[in-house]
């Protein structure tokens, strides 16, 4: 899927958990695409990510990273 | 089977936990402090004459029929205002009281007209009744006086004679049959709330006037059938029963509009619907309904109904009618096919919030069970998703707190982003009635909306934000509460978990978060803030109402959280007049949440990661479930124009209507190979559908809805499916032509399967509900008559979970271009995409959408009120005609969406809500100008969906 949306998308999720600090946010947004992005959807932004993940911002790309991991 | 028949017990019920003996007509009766004679008789099984009594309405002691002895007091009192008192001794008949009655009675007869045999009343006429009751045998004043009766007296006009008022679409006001009794002016004012009608002139001069002497069409009459129901006689009558006359049975069924799910008898005679009366022991509606529910159920036989199944390959062809087997056979090898060759995610189902529940849940099993994959959604997903998300975050579980009549112990009611008088309306007169009883009343929005100054009603404060700020302006209501004080400690400290607590009231803390940081984005008046968070934080129980004003936007999600946070801080849950009441949008929004219509989620909302969970299933449905979520409908779309997702079957929802950017979704329709429409029209999804599957409307089957209060209600069948099945029928056989075996014969076996999968539901069986009438969930061992408040003593999740809110602006920004703000909304008599309320009478009081603009902002643009206006945005551009209005501010613009000729979504945008993708609706930057006619995509819109439609005609074989 269009990685853009996919990027808008994990950084807005990212903007919610922002207030709460990098050590909760990241685990709280990488469970929130783990809950509710189907596989392609997730397939896409970590190919993204693997690519560099240009526009994602740094709680989000660490928590996708953490995603990569599981 | 047979009718119906409430009984009547003359005056409401006393609410005093006192009881009260004495005696009437020899028996001893026990009734509440404050019960009127007239109604402890009737409990006793005494009907005391009446007419301008009834229980829907306050006593009013006009008529003198109800007269009464009691000993030791002198005279006749009426019996309707006269309270119980203990030890009285009470008389119902006497030689004095059989005069007296008789008396009155004459005088009524006398100014009546005698056409009983021809008057649509027969057979359910109270005057009638009542001269029977007495023993009317006579007379004596005849008719040659003065009256209202006749056309002409003594050769010369009648002064005093009125012609019938026909200009209502659903009844008719006959005042030469009227007999002044104020049943109708009262149930206007007492029931609806509207104050449209009163008693103009005195003495025999009196009459029923809607407002000053207007038509009923032409007053403030919101046509809600309150007057028509409470007239004793054939005054206001329903034109059905006129042209039909008198039902002979009735069944008791659940509207399928909104989400307040009112209970209506179906009156009928054989299988055609006679009238929709609502159903005096209805929880939800306590015997009140609107215009939609009473009366727009035309669309039931309208003649664009589709009625055989139609097949395509191409939306280029025309419709060729087939028979079921063959739809089934050609759309079950589609999907199959387009799984062969594009993988098994690429097809997916909507489950629709107007059917039942059994039908929501047969939809999810096919596409779990079925396609082997999740990706299953609902129209929830463009309205209350963020409700979903947000409550299960905070309390742990995705429903309202509360049971609607939990407003009758409410002292402070604050409604944001919702309209109850337009989209809930029943639910609205209940709110009004409180409101008229001293409850203070908070409105947040954008708009002017009819509660904040209606007849006797006038919110202490009107919040009138931009559109795009809830989270800041909860925030700073937050901020008030916590910085002065007012938060309830021992709640919290209680309930909640207290670190999260603190946390979030540091934050709400912070200066930026003040309402003097954040009026200068939110528009909204400091010192009003701060009054309208001293009131619900202090003024006793305070329940907060909302709707989609509150989800439909980037960070609906956090506003949810945002007012389940000030609920906690406060203190307002666990108990009868408080609580976070999302009003739902469609009769079965929260039924088809419940039914596992989103795609990471099993029916009782449970993940469908979850081994034990999903195993359950797994073991019931007896095949292995795929445990990652699937596609969201919005992602369905991306995914199809990507080339991933290519089959869709839609059950009751027209997503190219009521979903954001038209374009997109037309864009998206195209790209799959086979999209499966099963509704009552060719609605404006169908014109990209390859398959259609004629539905059947709510008359026609049995099944469940659950309401806004997790109420579920059956919903029974009245009539045969004109289109051959009902639609459960239909998605079974869809399944069993994709080799799924579902065996079903009722939808009660389908209900027995989800008690037994769903521990929330455990309890509910279809005998259950004919026992109880209807139950909230949970119902279960625990609770097995249902569960009327939620979180009573501790919430679902444990501790109340407090969550920080940052404001986070939308993306949707306003600038030269794009200058002004749209948010849209529904209008009274229409619903949502209005294929149903459009094709029936309810068009006359809104036959097209209009563009509210303020007055400044019209004046600016060379505006008149009435222009056709060219309405655009970065997503595409309309027109329509504009209303000049200072309910909107400047800035501000507003339409509704119930027109596809408007097709307000060509206009919205992708932005979605940041945790479920539900559609940013609310906020659109928008620029208006002058037009001269349609735009360039309402004209090729219109050319296609004309060609869409065509059907072929149907070649007879040769002999």
């Amino acid at each position: 899927m269009s990685p853009d949306r996919l990027i808008y998308m994990a950084n807005q999720i990212g903007k919610f958990f922002q207030s709460q600090g990098h050590d909760k946010a990241v685990p709280g947004i990488a469970e929130h695409i783990r809950k509710f992005w189907d596989p392609r959807m997730r397939s896409a932004i970590l190919a993204h990510l693997d690519q560099g993940g240009a526009g994602l911002d740094a709680n989000v790309r660490d928590a996708i990273t953490t995603l990569k991991q599981t | 089977m047979s009718l119906i028949q409430e009984i009547d017990f003359g005056t409401p019920p006393a609410k005093s936990e006192n009881l009260v003996t004495l005696t009437i007509d020899g028996q001893s009766v026990t009734v509440p402090e404050g019960t009127s004679i007239m109604r402890a008789a009737m409990e006793a099984g005494t009907q005391i004459p009446k007419l301008c009594a009834t229980d829907m309405v306050d006593a009013f002691g006009s008529c003198r029929l109800c007269l009464v002895e009691i000993e030791g007091r002198a005279g006749t009192p009426a019996s309707c205002t006269t309270p119980v008192a203990p030890g009285l001794v009470i008389h119902t008949q006497s030689e004095r009281l059989k005069k007296l009655r008789k008396g009155v009675m004459e005088l009524y007869i006398s100014d009546h007209p005698l056409d009983c045999l021809t008057c649509a009343a027969n057979g359910d006429c109270e005057l009638q009744d009542m001269a029977g009751a007495v023993g009317l045998r006579d007379v004596r004043y005849g008719y040659q006086g003065e009256n209202h009766v006749f056309a002409e007296a003594h050769g010369k006009a009648n002064a005093a004679w009125m012609p019938k008022d026909e200009s209502n679409p659903y009844f008719t006001y006959d005042p030469a049959k009227c007999i002044v009794c104020s049943r109708c002016v009262r149930a206007c004012e007492e029931v609806q709330g509207t104050f449209a009608l009163t008693i103009s002139g005195r003495g025999f001069d009196s009459r029923v006037s809607p407002g000053m002497s207007e038509s009923f069409l032409g007053s403030e009459c919101v046509s809600c059938g309150a007057c028509v129901q409470a007239c004793p006689t054939a005054t206001l009558t329903e034109k059905s029963v006129i042209e039909i006359g008198q039902p002979e049975h009735s069944v008791v069924t659940t509207c399928a509009y909104c989400g307040v799910g009112c209970a209506f008898k179906a009156e009928m005679r054989g299988e055609e619907v006679v009238r929709m009366v609502p159903y005096k022991d209805g929880k939800a509606n306590r015997g009140h309904s609107c215009v939609k529910g009473r009366f727009a159920w035309g669309y039931t036989t309208h003649k664009e109904r589709i009625l055989k199944p139609m097949i395509r390959e191409s939306v280029s062809e025309p419709w060729r009618e087939v028979s079921w087997d063959e739809a089934f056979a050609f759309a079950a090898a589609k999907f199959r096919a387009i799984q062969g060759k594009y993988g098994r995610d690429a097809v997916g189902g909507i489950t629709s919030s107007r059917c039942t529940n059994e039908e929501t849940y047969l939809v999810q099993k096919l596409v779990r069970a079925g396609f082997g994959n999740n990706n299953v959604d609902t129209c929830a997903r463009v309205c209350h998703s963020p409700t979903g998300y947000g409550l299960a975050t905070t309390f742990g579980t995705s429903a309202g707190t509360q049971d609607f009549d939990s407003v009758e112990h409410t002292d402070v009611v604050l409604v944001i982003g919702a309209n109850p008088t337009d989209a809930h309306p029943v639910f609205g007169s209940r709110m009004k009635k409180r409101l008229r009883e001293g409850a203070k009343l908070i409105v947040i929005d954008p708009r002017r909306i009819d509660l904040v100054q209606s007849p006797h009603i006038k919110a202490q404060h009107h919040l009138a934000l931009m559109p795009g700020t809830n989270v800041a302006v909860l925030t700073a209501m937050a901020h008030v509460i916590v910085t002065k004080g007012l938060v309830d400690e021992a709640f919290v400290r209680e309930r909640c978990d207290w670190s999260e607590f603190e946390d979030w009231a540091a934050f709400v803390s912070l200066p930026k978060n003040s309402p003097e940081a954040t009026a200068i984005y939110t528009g909204v008046d400091p010192t009003e803030l701060r009054a309208a968070a001293r009131l619900y934080a202090t003024g006793g129980n305070a329940a907060i109402y909302y709707g989609l004003g509150v989800t439909e936007h980037s960070q609906g999600s956090t506003t949810v959280i945002a007012i389940a946070n000030l609920a906690m801080a406060t203190g307002n849950i666990g108990r009868p007049g408080v609580g976070v009441n999302p009003l739902r949008g469609q009769n079965n929004v929260q039924g088809s949440c419940d039914m596992g219509s989103f795609p990471h989620e099993l029916p009782g909302y449970r993940h469908i990661a979850g081994d034990a969970v999903r195993e359950s299933f797994e073991a019931m449905w007896n095949v292995k479930l795929n445990k990652e979520p699937g596609l969201r409908i919005p992602n369905m779309f991306d995914a199809a124009i990507e080339g991933s997702f290519k089959g869709l079957y839609v059950q009751g929802e027209d997503i190219l209507q009521s979903d954001p950017n038209t374009t997109h979704t037309v864009a998206a329709l195209s790209a799959m190979e086979c999209v499966i429409v099963h509704d009552l029209f060719l609605n404006e999804t169908a014109n990209y559908a390859h398959v259609f599957l004629p539905g059947s409307t709510f008359l026609e089957k049995d099944g469940t809805f659950t309401n806004a209060e997790r109420r579920i209600q059956r919903v029974r069948k009245v009539m045969s499916p004109r289109n051959g099945l009902a639609d459960w029928e239909v998605t079974i056989g869809l399944a069993k032509a994709m080799g799924i075996e579902m065996n079903y014969t009722h939808p009660s076996e389908i209900m027995d399967e989800i008690a037994a999968l769903t521990p929330t539901f455990a309890g509910v069986s279809y005998a259950k509900l004919d026992e109880l009438g209807s139950a909230q969930w949970p119902c279960n061992e625990k609770a097995p008559e249902g569960t009327p408040v939620m979180h009573i003593g501790g919430f679902v999740r444990g501790k109340g979970k407090f969550v920080v809110t940052e404001y986070v602006a939308t993306d949707e920004r306003t600038g030269p271009r794009f200058p002004l703000l749209l948010t849209t909304g529904r209008i009274l008599s229409q619903y949502n995409v209005g294929a149903q309320t459009r094709r029936t009478d309810n068009i006359v009081w809104h036959e097209e959408d209009r563009l509210e603009i303020h007055p400044h902002d019209a004046e600016q643009r060379g505006i008149r009120d009435g222009d056709w206006v060219r309405l655009a945005s970065r997503a595409g551009e309309t027109t329509l005609r504009a209303l000049i209005t200072e309910r909107v501010a400047p800035g501000v613009v507003y339409t509704t969406f119930h027109h596809p000729d408007t097709q307000a979504n060509v206009i919205t945008t992708d932005y979605s809500d940041w945790a479920t993708n539900c559609p940013e609706y609310k906020v659109t930057a928008v620029q208006v100008s002058p037009s001269n006619g349609p735009s360039e995509w309402q004209k090729s819109y219109e050319e296609q969906a004309r060609r869409s439609r065509r059907i072929a005609p149907v070649v007879e074989a040769a002999e």
